[in-house]
């Protein structure tokens, strides 16, 4: 009796083990496995298609899922993620089958070396004619194959007026010794190591080491000032009034002055990150065509205006601009133009740099 | 070893999620996929030497072991009332004890941060009596506080369960023969009740040691504890093996705080093991 276990456990340990591999491996044999499935699929596609969308959570407006359902008569399956990394591993590991999901900036770059995504036929999108000429041929997509920004902004210093009343325009500001603890820092290795890069005059993107111990030395130089290091929580605590300055991202800020009016938004002249939140079509998909569908409804000038004036993110999409609050648009907090923008970066993403970016922010955390 | 078939479904279940992962762990802690199969290295764990890194496990150890302290300082007094046969309505109490634990404990911590905060409840009434708000939030003792007040049931519950358990007439024994009260609890009561005590240790300890929420919320980031560093190797930082090595030196831990426990725990009931 006891080889029978022992047997069993050899068994599904090697299982198992092979599977983790496989998967691991598989980017580029699947692909071809899956385009051959979606030839064989595409006769039947007439017959009931559910589409599966996955998308940040609250960063759609939902009765818009109903006028695509309506419009095509086509079902859609709407789930949410909490971050980018999430969203990487369940698209790896094959589950969900998704058609259509919106990832950031790097991780689509990351997704792209490594065959995760499918490329897009942009003839069955004519509304990408919309999408202003600027935010086409991003770095990360740099010959737009398989990306269609879908949402964009930066990362600046939300400061409630009533405790700060001099100019904000610098990240200097946030080593300022008059805000001791009331400052709020990202908890975000890429945007709190970016903030202290940019004020050295760095690249967010560096891969010196040297540049990035200097960053430490500032941050560490900061920590005494800092009241906490949060990421979701800084919006509650800003509308609440418990700090002076934050580093948020521009659609937090533009949730929390909605909430609260005495907050404004800055982005300081050093420069800072500018990032985007594209549409994509994963491998796993079996129904590129009715992706490219969804994609391009997206699209439609009301669509993406009713998408735009629910989340309060800046939309890249030219006609859905026109259609927003002037106020909103002609603030050039929130609607940089390009010439605000010339030292924003957008991040890169690479797996060695990230391990230093890691033990150099386990040390300004753990000090 | 005689097994019952009926134990061969939970043996493979087992298996399979047990034993499988954990060998994974270790496997992915000393293993590295290369482009000629794989290696073994022990980098991951040199990694870990590194000071930045003892220094993060250190404080774990440290904040674990002093939340661990004061539940036993808060929580055997609280066991002793509850054993104590002077209270009516007993089980009302231990429920009242019981029930915030069925609420998630994410919501509880939560909600003292708005209880904490510059703006919150406490400075609010502080400032009625004229005091100057204060910096609660975001400190190494509000990690603590944390840590304190989700894992008191888990030390007063043992205890509670060993002293009235303990034999009435052997504590009537020790007064007939002239103990006083102070006598009786030193040399009666609290050696009985130890059993308890090393569990009550053991079950506050682990999670405390282990914990990443607490830290995140109400040490605002600031105080980098190992399971914050094991959960960022998985989430941003995208390195498996890493974070498998960490979680290793962490399972090692945990292994001899419980073994050091088992041994003061010997002749008496294995309740340490829970």
């Amino acid at each position: 009796m006891r080889n029978l276990v022992k047997i069993v456990l050899a068994i599904v340990l090697f299982s198992i083990l092979i599977g983790t591999f496989a998967g691991c491996k598989g980017g580029n044999g699947s692909k071809d496995d899956l385009n051959a499935n979606q030839s064989g699929n595409k006769n039947e596609s007439k017959k009931k298609v559910v589409l599966n969308v996955y998308n940040w959570g609250d960063y759609i407006e939902e009765t818009v899922i109903d006028g695509f359902e309506k419009k095509y008569g086509i079902k859609v399956n709407y789930e949410m993620f909490t971050t980018n990394e999430d969203m990487y591993v369940k698209i790896k590991s094959g589950a969900g089958n998704y058609d259509v999901a919106i990832p950031s900036d790097y991780m689509i770059k990351r997704m792209i070396s490594e065959n995760l995504l499918n490329k897009i036929n942009f003839n069955n999108i004519p509304n990408y004619k919309y999408i202003e000429e600027r935010f086409k041929n991003l770095a990360f997509d740099p010959n737009n194959e398989y990306s269609v920004p879908y949402m964009w902004g930066t990362v600046g210093i939300l400061y409630n007026t009533t405790m700060v009343d001099e100019p904000v325009d610098s990240w200097n500001i946030l080593w300022n010794k008059k805000y001791e603890k009331q400052i709020f820092m990202l908890d975000s290795q890429r945007d709190s190591l970016g903030v202290a890069l940019k004020k050295l005059g760095y690249s967010m993107n560096t891969r010196s080491v040297e540049e990035l111990e200097e960053a430490k030395k500032a941050l560490l130089e900061q920590k005494p000032l800092v009241l906490a290091y949060v990421v979701d929580e800084v919006k509650d605590k800003m509308i609440a009034g418990e700090g002076a300055l934050a580093v948020v991202w521009s659609g937090d800020a533009f949730y929390c002055i909605s909430e609260n009016p005495d907050l404004a938004y800055a982005i300081p002249k050093e420069g800072s990150n500018l990032w985007f939140d594209s549409m994509v079509i994963p491998v796993t998909s079996g129904h590129q065509e009715e992706a490219e569908l969804f994609i391009n409804y997206m699209c439609e000038p009301e669509v993406a205006f009713k998408n735009a004036d629910y989340i309060g993110y800046a939309t890249p999409h030219s006609e859905a601009k026109k259609m927003l609050d002037p106020e909103v648009v002609n603030d050039r907090a929130f609607y940089p133009l390009e010439e605000d923008l010339g030292n924003f970066e957008i991040f890169e993403y690479d797996a060695e740099a990230m391990k230093d970016y890691d033990r150099i922010w386990t040390e300004v955390t753990s000090e | 070893m005689k097994r019952n078939w009926i134990s061969y479904p939970y043996i493979i279940w087992m298996i399979i999620f047990i034993v499988v992962p954990l060998l994974l762990v270790v496997f992915y802690s000393v293993i590295v996929v290369t482009e000629d199969g794989l290696t073994f290295t022990l980098e991951f764990y040199k990694r870990f030497m590194q000071p930045v890194y003892i220094k993060v496990l250190i404080r774990s150890i440290v904040l674990a072991l002093i939340s661990t302290f004061i539940c036993l300082l808060i929580g055997y007094p609280v066991a002793l009332i509850l054993a104590g046969k002077g209270v009516s309505r007993k089980n009302t109490l231990i429920l009242l004890f019981v029930i915030p634990m069925w609420m998630n404990f994410l919501l509880r911590t939560y909600a003292w941060l708005t209880l904490l905060e510059k703006n919150g409840l406490i400075n609010t009434m502080l400032s009625w009596f004229g005091i100057k708000p204060l910096n609660l939030l975001y400190t190494s003792e509000a990690v603590v506080l944390g840590m304190v007040y989700n894992f008191l049931p888990f030390m007063v519950l043992p205890i509670y369960s060993v002293l009235s358990k303990i034999d009435k007439s052997v504590i009537e024994a020790a007064e007939d023969l002239g103990a006083n009260s102070y006598k009786v609890f030193t040399k009666i009561i609290f050696p009985l009740s130890l059993p308890g005590v090393m569990s009550g240790i053991t079950m506050v300890f682990m999670p405390a040691v282990t914990t990443f929420v607490i830290s995140r919320l109400l040490g605002g980031g600031q105080f980098t504890l190992i399971g914050n560093l094991i959960d960022r190797q998985f989430t941003t930082v995208g390195d498996w093996n890493f974070g498998s090595a960490l979680s290793v030196v962490m399972m090692i831990l945990i292994l001899i705080s419980m073994a050091i426990m088992t041994r003061y725990d010997k002749d008496r009931e294995g309740s340490a093991l829970l």
